[in-house]
């Protein structure tokens, strides 16, 4: 078992004549990807990577059956493409496109509310299902089918958490990096929900970052609704303040945000928290084997 | 993108939000026939930098006689200015803003800024405004209102009756109140702005609303349709090395310390700073080569971090992914003959071929200490530069 995708799930690609697009694709299909066509207005009816390409979803849909979608279109016509794949009643989308302006993520996020998409991202590696599906750009290889959650707002270091529980022997069943930017789709607690109701999933691996508050909520959906046992990292304990400009960001955030108060929250949430991203897996391996 | 305060203000102008009669002197311009043109009245000086803590740190005067304008001016133009968000070099002060004083009689605070949490646009405003409002939020929280902007409903009536009476204003203040707000909301969205502040709006002698401050910050993801606000940016008031960086295509920022680090992606660039900090060590930089780090930009990225005399140890920390870490290693090997490397550098190697990176590391240099863990890289390092 796994969240959100397995070897079943079949994926368009939207981008996939770009570079990023194509050189994914060809990497996830080598994975055994199930990629069945790809989408890029103006260049219907052409084939790419061995991929009938289409100029809109809706036509790729006349002919495949689609269960996920990924974007790798330029960030100025990202928020058209997610769009495009909400209204084409997409289950999961997957936006790897950094640099999307906030705004547009705004009206996205809207447009999503009333919908029956999930989006993940923008500006994250991906999802993948180890030894079933990847849909991203994270590196296959550092990945075990197994038994621990993985969900991170970040990109390297989601692969240092990896490739530890894979060291440790423990595998995953899926990893999750639902990206940096502030206003993005899935979010921690959907991934926690969503590896909480896994019976394949035995622990959750949460990498954090400062800036936000999602992890603080994250350590009270935790305590309230996770039997699982949770390990969390926080990146940022030494990041510098930085030119900050104006209070509303400190108002809004009501003393938030820093990497410690939200180390104190996972840990007054029962959460096992490491303070070097080193000892990720072998906390993670302790939990399970105890 | 951060724009300095007399190019927001232009753009309240432009939208409608009432603000004071100024001037804007700027280096190079004759300062005594400038301020022999203006009206012969208190002014307030203003220095233009980007940076908060201006008041306190001397940046903004006050001057009555206006006999005395032009020395005031031409002391504080073109010096720097040290605030406790500029560090300890501070910022230039290439431009002045020279602002009538007026009677205050409240002072209100009013932003508008993408919320996180709410995925929306926050309006937040509180009758208490001025310098120590984060204290207002912390300790009377209550005294803070905030209202979410649906993005397809757009900022409403209701919301702004509640936000005048929340500020306590007077009958004919919610009208310009309602049109100060709707002219924001407009301002923000038609700009791709991240953050309007007005701190603070203020209420003069005949019961007008002023925006007497003005903080507006872009989306820098935005900048590519905003052609007009890219006009605005001041490379002045960012760090050379900082700015090298970015058209490198490096995200590096300088902090104090000795160990220099070379990461690729941010996430991990944090969590190595940590792990530095953690071993008892204090991070020169942060160092972020991007998620597919290449030869070259590795090479790039040595000669950055080399540029500061501080650092006297350095740390690779490269998670080869979709970029194997083999040809990780070359770029290193590469960049150390470029730069008469004459301190020792820590590399870890994880991920896509990193044995075989290792090993093209190892017996390479004196200088080049391969390592396997995240644990022994950073007491690695952390020896290096205490020694």
């Amino acid at each position: 078992m796994s969240i959100l995708i397995s070897n079943n799930t079949r994926v368009l690609c939207q981008g996939i004549t770009g570079t990023q697009g194509s050189f994914h694709s060809q990497q996830a299909i080598a994975y055994g990807t199930q990629v069945v066509a790809g989408v890029t207005p103006g260049r219907g009816g052409t084939a790419h990577l061995e991929l009938p390409v289409y100029d809109t979803i809706d036509q790729a849909l006349e002919s495949h059956a689609v269960d996920a979608s990924v974007i790798y279109v330029p960030a100025p016509f990202a928020a058209d493409a997610i769009l495009e794949a909400v209204y084409a009643g997409i289950k999961i989308i997957v936006c790897i496109t950094e640099g999307v302006p906030v705004l547009d993520m705004i009206k996205v996020n809207a447009v999503l509310r009333n919908s029956h998409s999930l989006l993940i991202g923008p500006n994250c590696p991906g999802v993948i299902t180890p030894g079933e599906c990847k849909i991203g750009i994270m590196p296959g290889e550092i990945h075990r089918p197994g038994n621990i959650g993985i969900v991170s707002r970040s990109g390297t270091l989601t692969y240092v958490a990896v490739n530890q529980t894979t060291q440790h022997g423990l595998g995953q069943t899926t990893c999750v990096g639902i990206g940096g930017d502030p206003i993005h789709g899935l979010d921690f607690l959907d991934c926690l929900q969503l590896f909480e109701d896994d019976e394949a999933t035995q622990g959750i691996i949460m990498v954090g970052e400062i800036g936000g508050t999602a992890e603080e909520e994250a350590a009270e959906f935790i305590q309230e609704k996770v039997t699982k046992p949770v390990v969390a990292y926080i990146a940022g304990v030494t990041a510098p303040p930085g030119k900050r400009m104006g209070h509303a960001g400190a108002i809004i955030s009501g003393g938030k945000g820093t990497a410690e108060q939200k180390f104190l929250a996972l840990e007054k949430a029962g959460v096992t928290t490491v303070h070097s991203p080193a000892d990720i897996g072998e906390h993670m391996s302790m939990l399970i084997n105890a | 993108m951060h724009i300095h305060e007399y190019q927001a203000k232009s753009l309240f102008a432009c939208h409608g939000i009432p603000i004071l009669a100024s001037h804007l002197v700027v280096v190079g311009d004759d300062i005594e026939s400038v301020c022999a043109s203006i009206e012969k009245r208190a002014w307030i000086a203003k220095a233009q930098v980007h940076a908060g803590g201006r008041g306190k740190a001397g940046g903004v005067v006050r001057v009555d006689d206006p006999s005395e304008l032009a020395s005031v001016v031409t002391n504080m133009l073109g010096t720097s200015l040290v605030t406790k968000q500029t560090g300890e070099m501070g910022l230039p002060v290439n431009s002045i803003l020279l602002e009538e004083v007026i009677e205050i009689e409240r002072e209100i605070y009013l932003a508008l800024l993408v919320d996180r949490g709410s995925k929306q646009i926050a309006i937040i405003a509180s009758a208490e405004g001025g310098m120590d409002i984060e204290q207002v939020a912390q300790k009377t929280p209550e005294k803070i209102v905030t209202h979410f902007i649906h993005p397809a409903a757009g900022l409403q009536l209701n919301q702004i009756r509640n936000i005048g009476y929340a500020l306590k204003l007077e009958k004919n203040q919610h009208s310009q109140l309602q049109e100060i707000l709707f002219n924001l909301y407009h301002l923000f969205v038609s700009n791709d702005c991240s953050l309007v502040e007005i701190n603070p709006l203020i209420v003069d002698a005949n019961g007008n609303l002023i925006a007497l401050d003005a903080k507006i910050n872009i989306d820098d993801n935005a900048l590519h349709r905003q052609q007009d606000i890219q006009e605005f940016r001041d490379i002045s008031q960012e760090n050379i090395s900082e700015a090298h960086a970015e058209k490198l295509g490096l995200n590096y920022i300088k902090l104090d310390g000795n160990i220099g680090c070379i990461v690729n992606g941010a996430g991990l660039a944090m969590a190595t700073m940590d792990l530095v900090k953690h071993h008892g060590g204090e991070p020169a930089n942060f160092l972020d080569v991007g998620g597919g780090a290449t030869q070259s930009k590795v090479a790039e990225a040595f000669k950055l971090v080399l540029s500061d005399d501080n650092v006297k140890s350095i740390f690779v920390n490269i998670f080869g992914g979709i970029v194997r870490c083999d040809l990780i290693a070359q770029g290193i090997l590469d960049a150390i003959q470029e730069v008469e490397l004459s301190i020792p550098v820590t590399v870890l190697l994880q991920g896509t071929n990193a044995a075989e990176g290792k090993k093209l590391l190892e017996n390479q240099s004196a200088k080049i200490i391969p390592v396997s863990t995240l644990t022994e890289g950073a007491m690695q390092a952390v020896m290096l530069a205490n020694t």
